[in-house]
């Protein structure tokens, strides 16, 4: 099967919420059938390195097979949270579209 | 007592649009079902300013919009006995209530019962600094801040104890968000409040609809990806919970915006950290074993949420004035772009630290890097895709005083003649920052009163 590399963001959605310095991003695949992809090939440390810049230490990754979805939760990315930021967004709340700008390798077509 | 209940919500965080309400007071009085209407007003700051503005005027400090978002449903949700819960009252409810009290008498409402809910404010009763504190929050360094507020986020049984006296309206200030719609549940069906099971379809419930349009195609649509319909109308979502433990989320007719899987699971996952253990005050609630199914056009279902026993404690969150913000923007565009702000960027953060302005300073590239970038600008500095045509540069800082907040951000004005060639549209501002850290307190010591009134009583 030919595979080709795409970001997340054709193949997948995401929300973005915080707490504190904390920011979690559903992940949820358009297609239920990716959903093994996905867990095989967004792991917690590929996900974690999108945030290395800003000072995230820890990422955990919530499994959801049942609605066929991910949680992640990135500790300290948020650089102090809506409280603390200078970053405009200090909610963190576009990280979305960070987390769906990877790339993942699926089946083409 | 009917064995089907609906929850309309009508307004996600203060600031909302302000015409969410009268679609969902539509369709719940045509569904001819009993049913409840809540607004969730308040964000975890947004009592730090109504406590702010309340220290200037004794009679404000709650939601501004409040009368502006009950004028057009109050007769009508009163006349179909829908009653209307929020935490409009932000920091000061009873003030809120003689709102809501002289819009009921103008409306020729002096009969409608209001009910106040206080107690969450424990900013005079609670020594924080001897509990522990939330974890989220450990080590932050508080040592220069001063508290402005301290709520406890209280829970759904004071609210349905309201409405059990026959509060028609019902006023608070922090409660959990998921609790608002909680309470009318509990009321309508009797929940003890130790029914986890069924405390827990409520927590899905008030989870599911506290952000409002969030769950119907707000903060969803992604054009080309994710199409809603008309998304300057889109309608607030109603939950239709059965007492037999099945819930329907749906919304409106002839509004925009949609309910689907997609965005169900984009909401029900949305602020959530460890799925089976989502905290309020009322329930602990696990998600893992939830299915949802498309029920129909903007229907979805949702199944096998379970409950777990509640905290022992409550969580409160304190909020300080701790310094200020000074940001100011310019911005520059056409040949060279890109290294023109990048010299700008530069040369704010030279003028910021050799005048010693700030404890900290930022500088953003909008247009090439800003919301995503780190404070050290790691993104925009090592940006090497194409030149961006038209780029807007922010400085943002952190200072002790407004005064060092004020001259830092005015560095950005001066730009306009000191900085590069074509520098133009300098804009700066200065705000106060509010701080804040939770706290775990026992809930023995946040005891809580209802005063339930009719509108000519409120004074």
């Amino acid at each position: 099967m030919e595979l080709i590399d795409v970001p997340l963001h054709a193949v997948a959605h995401s929300r973005a919420g915080d707490k504190g310095n904390r920011v979690n991003l559903s992940l949820i695949p358009y297609d239920p059938a990716m959903w093994p992809l996905l867990a095989e090939q967004v792991t917690e440390e590929r996900v974690l390195a999108l945030f290395a810049h800003r000072g995230a230490t820890r990422c955990q990754r919530y499994d959801l097979p049942l609605i066929h979805a991910f949680n992640f939760v990135v500790d300290d990315a948020l650089e102090g949270g809506v409280n603390g930021a200078l970053n405009l967004d200090g909610h963190g709340k576009s990280h979305s579209f960070r987390l769906l700008s990877l790339t993942v390798r699926v089946p083409k077509g | 007592m009917s064995d089907l209940f609906l929850v309309g919500n009508a307004s996600g965080f203060s600031g909302d649009r302000i015409d969410a309400a009268p679609p969902v007071v539509r369709a719940l009085v045509r569904s001819g079902r009993p049913a409840a209407l809540f607004f969730e007003c308040l964000a975890e700051r947004t009592i730090a300013l109504a406590q702010i503005e309340k220290r200037r005027d004794p009679e404000a400090g709650y939601e501004p919009m409040l009368e502006r978002l009950l004028e057009p449903i109050l007769a009508d949700c009163a006349k179909a006995g829908i009653p209307i819960l929020g935490n409009f009252g932000a920091a000061n409810p009873v003030a809120a209530a003689r709102c809501v009290a002289r819009l009921a008498r103008r409306l020729g409402m002096a009969d409608l019962r209001i009910g106040v809910v206080t107690g969450d404010d424990v900013s005079g009763t609670v020594d924080l600094d001897a509990l522990p504190v939330h974890e989220a929050d450990a080590g932050l360094d508080m040592s220069s801040w001063r508290m402005v507020s301290a709520n406890a986020y209280i829970g759904a049984a004071p609210l349905a104890e309201a409405l059990a006296q026959g509060a028609q309206v019902v006023v608070a200030g922090r409660t959990s968000d998921p609790s608002l719609a909680i309470a009318p549940l509990m009321h309508h069906f009797g929940w003890a409040e130790d029914d986890w099971q069924a405390l827990a379809l409520g927590a899905a419930c008030g989870h599911l609809l506290e952000c409002g349009s969030q769950v119907t195609g707000g903060v969803f649509w992604d054009p080309g990806f994710k199409d809603i319909p008309d998304p300057a109308n889109i309608g607030f979502p109603i939950a239709e919970v059965s007492r037999d433990g099945a819930m329907v989320i749906t919304k409106p007719r002839d509004t925009g915006g949609l309910v689907d899987l997609r965005s169900v699971k984009e909401q029900l996952l949305y602020e959530l950290h460890d799925p089976a253990a989502y905290l309020t005050p009322d329930v602990v609630m696990d998600i893992t074993g939830v299915t949802l199914e498309q029920s129909g056009k903007d229907r979805v279902a949702l199944h096998g949420v379970r409950g777990h026993a509640r905290p022992e404690r409550l969580k409160v969150t304190a909020c300080y004035e701790g310094s200020w913000l000074g940001e100011g923007e310019v911005s520059v565009a056409g040949p060279n772009a890109l290294a023109r702000a990048r010299a700008t960027a530069d040369v704010l953060l030279e003028r910021v630290e050799q005048r010693g302005l700030a404890r900290r300073a930022r500088a953003d590239l909008i247009g090439v890097a800003s919301v995503h970038d780190s404070d050290e600008g790691a993104l925009w500095r090592s940006y090497d895709g194409p030149e961006p045509p038209d780029i807007r540069i922010r400085l943002a800082v952190e200072s002790t005083t407004r005064d060092n907040a004020d001259q830092a951000a005015r560095e950005v004005l001066a730009m306009l003649c000191c900085g590069t060639a074509g520098t133009s549209g300098a804009r700066w501002r200065v705000t106060p920052r509010i701080l804040t850290r939770s706290f775990l307190v026992p809930r023995e010591m946040v005891p809580t009163e209802i005063r339930v009134l009719e509108a000519r009583a409120w004074n």
